[in-house]
């Protein structure tokens, strides 16, 4: 019997080693250890052995079947990680392959610099207010000390709408006399404006009828031409970089006295004079001033008690001069050519 | 232009750099843009020692020139050159107009040290055959030999090209006003010049009345001149017009010229013979005419300021005078007009006859009436040197101007407060008194008078405070921040959901746009969805930016063609801005314009294509990030400019807030989509706060079902009878398939019911029951057949 087993075995353990594939070693599985398979025909024997030959032959048996299953299922082991390794090599792809597109939208460029602009004023406690573009005369010019006849209605060169009481605003400062007028003349004010303007300008690659301003106001007790030095110069080095170097000039505005221009040191040419900078190592980027103490009186402002400093920016301008865009028309045609390169985070300062 | 040479005669700025002293202006606020020097170098006054034929040229002279440390050889081609002749000698380094430098060298052989010169050689004759032909310029022999040419030509001045803040331009546009501002820059005083002249018995009074009949004219002065003997000015008058880019014409105009660019006055002369006895200021009469001294007839209207001779027009005031009683070369008596017109009127007199001048200008900026006192008297003292003229006695006068001085009281402490900076009461002296403001010192604060040649100065405390803090150099304060405040600026109004909208549009792929407001008639007559009228400018600039529009989609559109014609296939844009209506109502806006493709793999063929339901989805995906899950409905409507087929309103809680649907093939035959909504109505729309919900615990069950029903009934219509009859337990139904056409007139369309409770497991046949009574209301309902479930 002994030798049957171990021929048996001899033989199974041979063609287990011959298999080459999966299908091969689970029918030899089959043949050895299924139900009516070698093995079990060899346990019919059993019934007609003596208890201690059972137990003996019962023991031989059940090691035959221990190796033969272990030979079987490292083979069958062995053939499905091959096959899974073929599967993988065969799921290979060309990962340069272009990517599916999923397409994120761009700001506008002017408001991609109005953002930038109200990040940094926010930080320091200012409010964003929006105000009306069609606007009353009374806002935009009699409130902030620019009565009727005044010269500086002829430069603006204003779209009326009707007589002369409703106009398009020629800038956002009508905002900053509605804010005053709806804080009711006791509370400090932090605000911006940015928004859209009007001039009759006709279009071409420097001047543009609509534009963008960003015009701001603070109105509190004791605020000084220094502090508004010292604003400028934070908002300059967060704009243009830590290396941004400011200066104040005196200047003249009806709304705003003293006046100063506000200066930022060429970011181009670092000061040393280039084209952007008109060979001076300076570019003007901002008028602004004390506000003038008329403009607080018709707001509701005892001049008295309270000061303020107020400013503004272009946006079109700042934005040609920091991405280097030499036509305004750029602003308000989208070439979406273009645009795809400011949907990003801008890098630090 | 700012003559330095004629500012001298006013402040003493012999000993400056003037390059040095044009920054220093700058600095303290008025842009000198340019420092034009106009003095040629190594130009000298020579005299011709000995001059011979050149031996290799018919017409060239070898010269031997002394130019007072030695002689040099020049060689020379002019025909006039000659022994004993004193020349305008250009040595080597000399730089000519046009660049032109001189250098040493030979000419046919022989050596020549310079250049004798002609005046248009010099720039300073036109280079004419006449001038041509006159040969070399003959300096008078009275003129020092070695000295330096230009103090003869009168090219030794030094020009300031100023760029002058407009509230600055009347002080500093003439050249007493400038001296004043070099002065208080240096802190040197002002000599004014004189005014004194003879004057003869007879008085002016007696020979001409003067009536003003216009409250726009508050001063007029006139004197009167006897006569005058009409000649070439004299060489500085005429050096220093010229410097300030006015032609001298003869002694009499070119005085009236210097006294304005001197005191800042215009002022205007009349031929007293032709003017007659009177003079009445007055409004004009509509359609007045007169004819002016260019020759161009000029109809006025009420609004122009006239002087008469008590009938007709003699001057349009302040802006030009009449051919009828200007002055010229057979005029012997003068009347001199020097008067304060309204600047407004002024101004648009002149704008409106497209006259403006330096006369008119200067009017129109607004004057002093002690400038136009001390103009009158310049005046009369000139034309005694320079023209002969006998001045009358006495002057006609109209004064009704306010003399009201401007004073201001005002502590150091509110100076420093301004400015942030510390000065004392001693600096605040010495700032005003380089300023030249008379003040007064009281208890503790100070009372200042403003000149009154600063008309741009008010009487409040910042206007001095600007004066000291510009002289004091912004430069020099150090920089302070308002205090701190530990509270974040906010986004006020409708501005924080203007942000959250771009924001979201802009991750959902879109690119925002920032079009004009002002649109052409033909772009504003689409999209007339709503009873909004359009405002339309009453001064256009241009008929394509005439209107205000009441929507955005026209800009877009115009986006999409200018892509499109740059061969941008995928447009994907939006837009938020305000509108307005011809009762200045305002809308703000969001419009959306899509087409091509949304989503891209071109190698692997997956694109999604823009459709009404990928805009739909944007929508809503927009709606629910705003907080207004399941409060939103399409209806189909037809939209003006939209596909009738393709088109629907977007309603928020029943109220409809803007439109959706496919642009007209009639408009665009593009497959393009668009649609835009009220911001203000979703900023007015309040919303709830987020609330956690557990995920259900308890099984779905979830059923399909297929009917067949009529085209045109609406997936919605079915839908809304589902949810009728679904009791509590029906949680969600969507559309799963759909199959149009199916039969004649028919589709099929599936849904997925979903069914559960959150509190329990449901029992099927609970389930089968209220699905049943759903399909029996269905086939009931709406003809519908049901094809399978």
């Amino acid at each position: 019997m002994k030798e049957k087993v171990n021929e048996l075995k001899k033989e199974a353990l041979e063609k287990i080693e011959k298999v080459t594939n999966l299908k091969e070693i689970n029918e030899l599985k089959v043949e050895y250890l299924g139900k009516k398979g070698l093995v079990s025909e060899l346990s019919t024997y059993l019934k007609d052995l003596d208890l201690n030959e059972k137990r003996e032959f019962g023991m031989i048996l059940n090691n035959l079947k221990t190796d033969l299953n272990n030979a079987i299922d490292s083979k069958i082991e062995y053939f499905e990680e091959q096959e899974l390794n073929q599967k993988l090599a065969n799921e290979e792809i060309d990962i340069t392959l272009p990517s599916t597109k999923i397409l994120v939208g761009s700001p506008n460029i002017l408001e991609k610099v109005v953002e930038d602009v109200e990040e940094v004023f926010m930080a320091m406690g200012y409010d964003v207010v929006d105000g009306p573009e069609v606007e009353e005369d009374h806002f935009n010019f009699e409130l902030l000390n620019i009565p009727k006849g005044h010269p500086a209605r002829d430069a603006q060169d204003t779209f009326y709408l009707k007589g002369d009481e409703i106009l398009l605003r020629s800038q956002t400062s009508p905002v900053q006399a509605r804010t005053m007028l709806a804080a009711g003349g006791d509370k400090p004010i932090r605000m911006i404006c940015p928004g859209k303007t009007y001039r009759r300008d006709a279009d071409d690659a420097t001047h543009s009828h609509q534009f963008m301003q960003i015009e701001g106001l603070l109105v509190d007790k004791k605020v000084s031409l220094a502090d508004l030095k010292g604003t400028f110069e934070v908002v300059a080095k967060q704009l243009f970089g830590e290396s941004c170097e400011t200066r104040l000039r005196p200047s003249y505005y009806q709304f705003t006295e003293p006046s100063v221009e506000m200066d930022i040191s060429c970011f181009a040419c670092k000061g040393k004079g280039c084209n952007i900078c008109k060979h001076t190592g300076w570019i003007t980027v901002s008028g602004a001033g004390i506000v003038h103490p008329n403009v607080l009186r018709n707001c509701g402002y005892d001049p008295e008690v309270w000061t303020g400093f107020a400013f503004g920016f272009g946006a079109d301008r700042i934005a040609m001069l920091k991405y280097g865009i030499n036509d305004i028309r750029t602003f308000y045609q989208t070439d979406l050519r273009e645009v795809d390169n400011f949907d990003r985070l801008e890098a630090e300062n | 232009m700012i003559s330095l040479n004629w500012v001298k005669d006013y402040v003493d700025i012999e000993n400056e750099d003037l390059h040095k002293l044009a920054v220093k202006i700058t600095e303290a606020g008025i842009n000198v843009e340019n420092v034009i020097d106009k003095r040629i170098k190594n130009l000298v006054i020579g005299k011709v020692v000995e001059c011979l034929e050149h031996p290799n040229s018919d017409h060239l002279h070898i010269c031997k020139v002394d130019i007072g440390q030695n002689i040099i050889q020049i060689v020379c081609g002019a025909p006039n050159v000659r022994k004993d002749l004193k020349v305008l000698v250009a040595l080597p380094g000399a730089v000519l107009p046009e660049n032109m430098e001189i250098k040493a060298g030979k000419i046919r052989g022989e050596e020549s040290n310079g250049m004798l010169c002609a005046l248009f050689e010099l720039g300073l004759e036109e280079k004419t055959e006449e001038n041509y032909n006159k040969g070399i310029h003959e300096v008078p022999d009275n003129i020092e030999v070695g000295s330096d040419a230009n103090d003869y030509l009168g090219t030794n001045d030094v020009l300031y090209d100023l760029d002058i803040h407009k509230h600055r331009n009347n002080d500093c546009y003439y050249h007493i006003g400038f001296a004043y501002e070099i002065a208080c820059i240096l802190n040197k005083k002002v000599t004014l010049p004189n005014l004194d002249h003879k004057e003869i018995k007879d008085d002016v009074n007696d020979f001409v009345s003067l009536r003003v009949e216009t409250d726009k004219c508050p001063y007029y002065v006139a004197k009167m001149v006897r006569n005058v003997h009409i000649k070439e000015s004299p060489d500085f008058i005429k050096q220093r017009l010229l410097a300030c880019g006015m032609r001298p014409i003869n002694n009499v105009v070119d005085i009236s010229n210097y006294v304005m660019l001197e005191f800042g006055q215009p002022l205007h002369f009349f031929d007293k013979d032709r003017l007659g006895e009177k003079i009445v200021v007055r409004n004009a009469k509509d359609n007045e005419e007169i004819v002016t001294l260019d020759g161009n007839l000029r109809t006025l209207s009420n609004k122009d300021i006239v002087i008469t001779d008590g009938e007709k027009p003699v001057c349009i005031a302040g802006v030009m005078g009449g051919e009828n009683t200007d002055v010229i070369d057979s005029t012997k008596d003068i009347l001199i007009e020097s008067a304060i017109f309204d600047a407004v009127s002024i101004r648009n007199t002149a704008q409106k006859l497209n006259l403006k001048s330096e006369a008119s200008i200067r009017y129109g900026k607004g004057l002093s009436y002690e400038y136009t006192n001390f103009a009158i008297e310049r005046a009369c003292a000139l034309l005694e040197r320079y023209a002969d003229a006998e001045v009358l006695s006495g002057k006609v006068i109209y004064d009704n101007i306010d003399k009201q001085e401007k004073i201001v009281t005002f502590k150091t402490e509110d100076i420093n407060t301004i400015l942030g900076i510390n000065l004392s009461d001693t600096d605040i002296k010495t700032e005003l008194a380089r300023l030249d403001f008379e003040f007064q010192e009281e208890k503790d604060s100070f009372k200042v008078t403003i000149p009154s040649r600063r008309l741009d100065i008010d009487a409040n405390v910042n206007d001095i405070a600007e004066e000291i803090g510009r002289l004091y150099g912004y430069q020099n304060l150090v920089s302070t921040l308002p205090f701190l405040l530990t509270r974040r600026g906010k986004y006020i109004g409708d501005v924080k959901i203007r942000k959250d909208i771009t924001k979201r549009l802009r991750v959902l792929g879109l690119n925002e746009c920032k079009t004009y407001t002002l649109t052409s008639p033909e772009m504003a007559k689409l999209f007339k969805y709503e009873n909004r009228e359009n405002l339309v400018l009453p001064n256009p600039m241009s008929v394509d930016k005439s209107v205000i529009r009441t929507t955005i989609l026209p800009s877009l559109l115009n986006v999409y063609d200018y892509n499109k014609a740059r061969h941008v296939k995928d447009i994907l844009i939006y837009e938020i801005a305000k509108t307005y209506d011809q009762d200045y109502k305002e809308e703000s806006k969001v419009a959306i314009l899509m087409k091509g493709n949304y989503i891209i793999n071109e190698w692997q063929k997956t694109l999604v294509k823009v459709d009404f339901y990928l805009l739909k989805g944007i929508i809503e995906n927009l709606l629910e990030y705003l907080g207004f899950k399941n409060r939103y409905t399409f209806v189909k409507e037809e939209i003006d400019s939209l596909h009738p087929g393709v088109s629907a309103g977007i309603y928020l809680d029943r109220k409809k807030i803007g439109i959706i649907g496919r642009i007209h093939p009639s408009i665009k035959k593009d497959d393009i989509y668009v649609a835009e909504l009220s911001m203000q109505a979703l900023f007015e729309s309040q919303i709830k706060p987020i609330k956690y919900k557990e995920a259900n615990k308890y099984p779905e069950i979830v059923k399909d079902v297929a009917f067949i029903v009529d085209n045109n009934i609406d997936s919605e219509t079915i839908k809304n009878t589902i949810c009728s009859c679904g009791k509590r337990i029906l949680d969600s139904v969507e559309v799963f398939d759909l199959y149009p056409n199916i039969s004649e007139g028919k589709k099929s369309i599936a849904y997925k019911l979903t069914f559960k409770d959150p509190t329990r497991t449901l029992e099927e046949a609970e389930v089968m029951e209220v699905f049943n009574t759903i399909i029996a209301k269905v086939t009931a309902n709406h003809n519908a057949i049901l094809r399978d479930k």
